[in-house]
């Protein structure tokens, strides 16, 4: 899915709750002793409200009223020319016995467990490195942060080639060594295989560089009282880096469920030749993830209501994982 | 950077520690060459002939078919026509999400008018909200108002994300100092004297970053133009490459030279922006603490 609404820093700064420093902190009350203004009344704020009307009718437009919208959709049958009809809950009871619908979700949870794990690890231990070096540290993030411009279509075209069954680089180098082809694009474990390195080849440096900031902001003062009482760099890491970043890890953790979930373009593109038929998300739809079902329901079947059935179910599963990541990352911090 | 300046150890405790120092670079250097891989391995497909690449070993080597593959992705696709349409809704977008934010941020960031916090938790709570709830009705109010197929159906939903301006706020938040902002009031500047003599000026830091981050999404995004684009012949170019590798998947070397050529503009964009946008992308969160 094309990056999240989300960036970190800015949110991580919210989570971290901490007060900017005092020259910066907004004073929107004027100094004691000056004499308060009497409160305004609303009309008379009317240039702020025009201010923010532009983005607040394309806003209502958009976004506020089409979510809503969906969920009305949810509830009806439409084929998107004919009349509505009401059907109650007819369409999440046809989901939950669609196995489609299931396996669909099986996919985009292993999926987004094999990308998340891998990314978010990978991304603190860089973020480490990187905080701890002096030299070429502007060129280590921006050659690193380079994978989260490129667009999907462009990566997953690419993976394609290289993970090809038959002609793909991977297998070559595989071959060269004397390991048989492996069949990366047709085995239901390994198309999920690659479409995690892909989502991981994308994400770390994106964490990394959130990771990194939030490193920049421990005072040096706590590692150097930590060196002083002979914890070495391992202990440092586990006892003291990871507890103070605990805010930005829960952040990212966040995002990356949020956004991992999404996958879509990957495996659309990845295995586009058999759009036409409804092997969508690759051989045995091993690759077929919730939102590509959503499409396929949608915009391919026509079918708006059971469409739209699917994306709120799947977005109550969004909620359900976001909360039970959020309990894991908050209890370890109890212990 | 300046906490690492300003914390440098003293020379002579350096010099221990120098083969550490080694290894870490060591590491770093391995990732940054997987990071960079796709990029040459993607020149080296598109300068061979597919039929070298099909080989076994394959050619590992950059060739020179690069001009004969471009000349064939432009022979099956309206590449440039694609990439003026991706360049057109990229830089529309781009202008109105930063007037159309930046306005909305100042007037968030820095008065107190009522319903402030109701409006802005708001957008906080959307902006959480998985996209695809709301494509569906998008999609049916597009084709309601005649826009499907057209580039303008791309520029409004992009219009309606609330990034720009829950990051513009926090900038201006702590950027643009009140006694500057009072001391205009003063002089007798109003509310949009104060936003585009005043606080624009300031915020360019912001406004670039948010700049790059809007057009990499508009040029990168797939999902929406892919749906509300019906008409293949008037597509964007992510679109359009998806639709080369679709058909002609077994010419590699051809559609490696379409990936290039639709990855390279960017590429370069972001590398001569890249120092102030990952500068600004970091800011936020050194700023706060």
């Amino acid at each position: 899915m094309s990056s999240p609404p989300v960036t970190g820093p800015a949110a991580v700064r919210e989570h971290r709750g901490g007060p900017g420093p005092a020259r910066f902190r907004p004073r929107r009350t004027p100094p004691a002793g000056a004499a308060r203004p009497a409160r305004r009344g609303v009309l008379s704020y009317w240039r702020q409200y025009l201010a923010i009307s532009p983005f607040y009718l394309i806003f209502t437009v958009f976004s506020f009223g089409p979510v809503f919208y969906s969920l009305y959709l949810a509830f009806q049958r439409y084929d998107g020319l004919g009349t509505k009809q009401f059907v109650g809950l007819q369409q999440f009871e046809f989901l939950w016995n669609d196995p489609v619908f299931w396996l669909s979700i099986r996919n985009t949870l292993v999926i987004w467990v094999l990308s998340t794990v891998p990314t978010l690890f990978g991304a603190l231990v860089l973020a480490t490195l990187l905080h701890s070096v002096r030299r070429f540290k502007g060129f280590y993030r921006i050659a690193l942060y380079v994978p989260n411009v490129t667009s999907i279509v462009a990566v997953a075209i690419f993976f394609g080639a290289v993970f090809s069954n038959d002609f793909g680089l991977v297998n070559a180098i595989l071959g060269v060594v004397g390991i048989d082809p492996v069949p990366w694009l047709s085995d239901p474990w390994l198309i999920k295989v690659v479409i995690a390195l892909l989502m991981a080849w994308m994400w770390t440096g994106y964490n990394m560089i959130i990771y990194l900031a939030g490193l920049q902001a421990i005072p040096q003062s706590v590692y150097e009282a930590a060196r002083i009482d002979g914890a070495g760099p391992v202990r440092t890491f586990f006892r003291i880096t990871i507890p103070i970043m605990r805010p930005i890890i829960l952040f990212t953790v966040v995002v990356s469920t949020i956004n991992g979930l999404q996958s879509f373009s990957e495996p659309q593109v990845l295995f586009a030749s058999n759009a036409a038929n409804q092997n969508l998300g690759g051989p045995g739809q091993a690759g077929l993830t919730t939102l590509l079902y959503f499409y396929q329901s949608a915009f391919l079947d026509n079918d708006y209501g059971y469409g739209a059935a699917i994306v709120w179910a799947f977005f109550v599963l969004i909620i359900v994982l976001v909360v039970i990541n959020w309990r894991i990352v908050q209890r370890g911090r109890k212990s | 950077m300046t906490a690492t300046a300003t914390t440098r150890p003293v020379k002579g405790a350096r010099r221990p520690r120098r083969p550490k120092g080694l290894g870490t670079h060591a590491l770093l250097v391995l990732a940054v060459v997987i990071s960079v891989f796709p990029f040459v391995w993607t020149i080296v497909m598109a300068t061979n002939t597919t039929r070298d690449i099909y080989q076994s070993p394959p050619k590992l080597t950059f060739g020179s078919h690069l001009l004969e593959n471009i000349r064939n992705v432009l022979d099956t696709i309206d590449f440039f026509g694609s990439m003026l349409n991706t360049v057109v809704v990229a830089c529309v977008t781009t202008v109105l999400v930063l007037f159309v934010d930046s306005l909305a941020a100042f007037a968030f960031a820095k008065f107190d008018f009522p319903g402030r916090k109701i409006l802005f938790g708001t957008l906080l709570v959307f902006m959480m909200l998985p996209l695809q709830l709301a494509v569906l009705p998008q999609f049916i109010l597009m084709s309601e108002v005649g826009w499907v197929g057209m580039l303008k159906a791309l520029v409004w939903p992009a219009l309606s994300n609330a990034f720009g301006i829950f990051w513009l706020r926090q900038y201006i938040e702590n950027g643009v100092p009140d006694e500057l902002l009072d001391a205009a009031r003063i002089d007798g500047a109003g509310f949009f004297r104060q936003y585009w003599n005043i606080a624009l000026p300031m915020i360019r830091p912001a406004m670039s970053f948010l700049a790059i981050y809007a057009f990499v999404g508009a040029w990168n995004d797939y999902v929406w133009p892919l749906i509300v684009l019906t008409n293949p012949d008037h597509v964007t170019l992510q679109v359009e490459l998806a639709q080369l590798n679709v058909g002609h998947n077994t010419d590699y070397s051809m559609v490696m030279a379409g990936v290039l050529m639709a990855s390279l503009p960017l590429v370069i964009v972001f590398s001569v922006f890249a120092r102030g946008f990952i500068a600004g992308a970091t800011e936020g969160a050194v700023q706060g603490t």
